[in-house]
């Protein structure tokens, strides 16, 4: 068996005021997996990602990518970690900062010391993986929403990262825009944890699940199986759609 | 907004790089605030060889001018100089003013005039992106070209953000009228504050994610041969050699 990507060891953290979030998470995801993270609002997903690249401290337990330690004290290899966890953010707004779409892509490569050609090849490769290359020049604030979500995608695409960390990817796309995603995602050979309230998307694209729940992982398994246990999806606030089943 | 000042048109103005358009006006500015108002005979050349810049940059003169109101509340005090100081008095018409309040204020007035019509040609045939560019290659604060260029990015969503809180208020029956709404306003604008702010935060952490340290990406620029300098140098020499030949008539 070879390294995993993610190596999550009895990480447990608390707020500077006191609101303990995580309480022990052990998780262990192999390279090419895809997993969904799934939990209630409040359940401490977002904290979890965010010890992922080190932006939260690790105070207890470890965090390891790819074997490497999570280490937010020690600058350079935070630099390689931050390189190998891409995280695309809920609101692309937040992501692309940058005056146009191609300028954004190449700002995680250059400042991974790409430049001239090598980061033009690089940037154009990305946006063609997720079919915004038209799209290079144009400010971003032109784009529609869905459109910034994809190029999000490439943004963190760029930077060639060992897993990609995908917070509520479908929230706010249209039918079209998500199914669109879900293409660009599943083509993407790539380690992906996706972080989603939309159990059908995490079913359609995870083939393993796993339920963060009061700062603790409650299940983790096939997506199938957890989609299909309903006691289980009760107990952790999980609601598929109305309508919507799993055969 | 944000790019909304720029104008697209093709002229020589609109090509020329924008560090050296902000270097010409710069010294065409400084050229025109040193020369003495009672020199007015340079004041009308600077005015019309402004306006012919803004013929060359393909700027209408309707549009020219509606954006230089722009300064009107900034020259408000100078056109109450006139009437209030001390010394030589003299009746214009209904007025009675003094004579070296309105020497001062005309001179603030003309001055300031020029110094605007330049900023708008700028601003009217550069987009506000490469005027950033132009000032972080004239070695401004990274700090500060960064700082502008995300309060660029930015000025949309927030725009954005600000237009939905409106409506949002609106559709439950608000209507500021007067005084007593300010309230609802100021807190609206809290709120508004506060969001832009948790989004700073945000936006600085997904930076951060992508290995930010303090550079933002630049493109490597190409070197402007003397002949580009000479060329957009022209606007100041020209208000110099203005300045020169009627101050030699004046004698």
């Amino acid at each position: 068996m070879s390294t995993p990507s993610l190596e999550i060891k009895e990480l447990a953290f608390a707020y500077p005021d006191g609101n303990q979030a995580l309480f022990g998470v052990n998780l262990s995801i192999e390279k090419g997996e895809r997993v969904a993270l799934l939990g209630p609002n409040g359940a401490g997903k977002t904290t979890l990602v965010m010890h992922m690249n080190g932006i939260h401290p690790t105070a207890q337990g470890s965090v390891r990518i790819a074997g490497e330690l999570v280490d937010a004290k020690n600058k350079d290899s935070l630099k390689q970690i931050r390189a190998k966890v891409g995280i695309v953010f809920q609101d692309p707004d937040d992501q692309l900062f940058m005056p146009t779409v191609g300028e954004d892509v190449a700002f995680g490569p250059y400042n991974m010391g790409k430049r001239g050609e090598e980061l033009d090849s690089i940037v154009n490769e990305a946006l063609k993986l997720v079919g915004m290359a038209e799209f290079k020049d144009r400010p971003p604030h032109h784009l529609s929403f869905g459109q910034r979500r994809r190029v999000a995608v490439a943004t963190v695409l760029a930077m060639k990262p060992e897993i990609l960390v995908l917070d509520e990817p479908s929230s706010n796309l249209d039918p079209a825009s998500r199914r669109e995603l879900a293409d660009i995602l599943r083509s993407l050979d790539i380690t992906m944890v996706m972080v989603t309230h939309d159990l059908p998307y995490a079913n359609e694209l995870c083939e393993r699940a796993v339920i963060l729940n009061g700062g603790v992982i409650v299940s983790d398994g096939s997506t199938r199986n957890i989609l299909t246990n309903k006691a289980l999806l009760e107990a952790n606030r999980l609601e598929l759609p109305v309508g919507f089943s799993i055969q | 907004m944000g790019e909304r000042l720029y104008l697209h048109r093709h002229s020589i103005v609109h090509e020329t790089a924008s560090y050296l358009k902000v270097v010409a006006a710069i010294a065409f500015i400084l050229v025109a605030v040193s020369t003495p108002i009672s020199n007015w005979q340079a004041f009308i050349g600077y005015f019309i060889w402004v306006l012919i810049v803004a013929a060359i940059a393909k700027i209408p003169f309707t549009l020219l001018f509606k954006r230089a109101l722009i300064e009107i509340p900034f020259i408000f005090f100078a056109i109450l100089m006139p009437f209030f100081g001390s010394g030589e008095r003299f009746v214009a018409g209904p007025f009675n003013l003094y004579r070296e309040g309105l020497i001062a204020g005309a001179g603030i007035v003309v001055k300031g005039t020029l110094g605007v019509l330049t900023a708008i040609i700028l601003s009217t045939s550069t987009t506000a992106r490469e005027i950033l560019r132009g000032l972080e290659r004239l070695r401004l604060p990274a700090l500060m070209v960064q700082i502008a260029s995300f309060m660029l990015r930015y000025v949309n969503v927030v725009n954005d953000e600000m237009e939905r809180m409106k409506v949002a208020r609106d559709s439950r029956g608000f209507e500021a009228t007067g005084l007593k709404h300010w309230r609802v306003l100021a807190t609206a604008a809290g709120a508004l504050f506060i969001r832009s702010y948790e989004r700073g935060e945000r936006v600085h952490l997904s930076m951060l994610s992508r290995g930010y340290e303090g550079v933002l990406p630049h493109d490597e620029v190409e070197k402007s041969k003397a002949s580009d300098w000479l060329m957009v140098l022209i606007y100041p020499l020209v208000a110099l050699v203005i300045l020169l030949i009627t101050t030699l008539i004046g004698n």
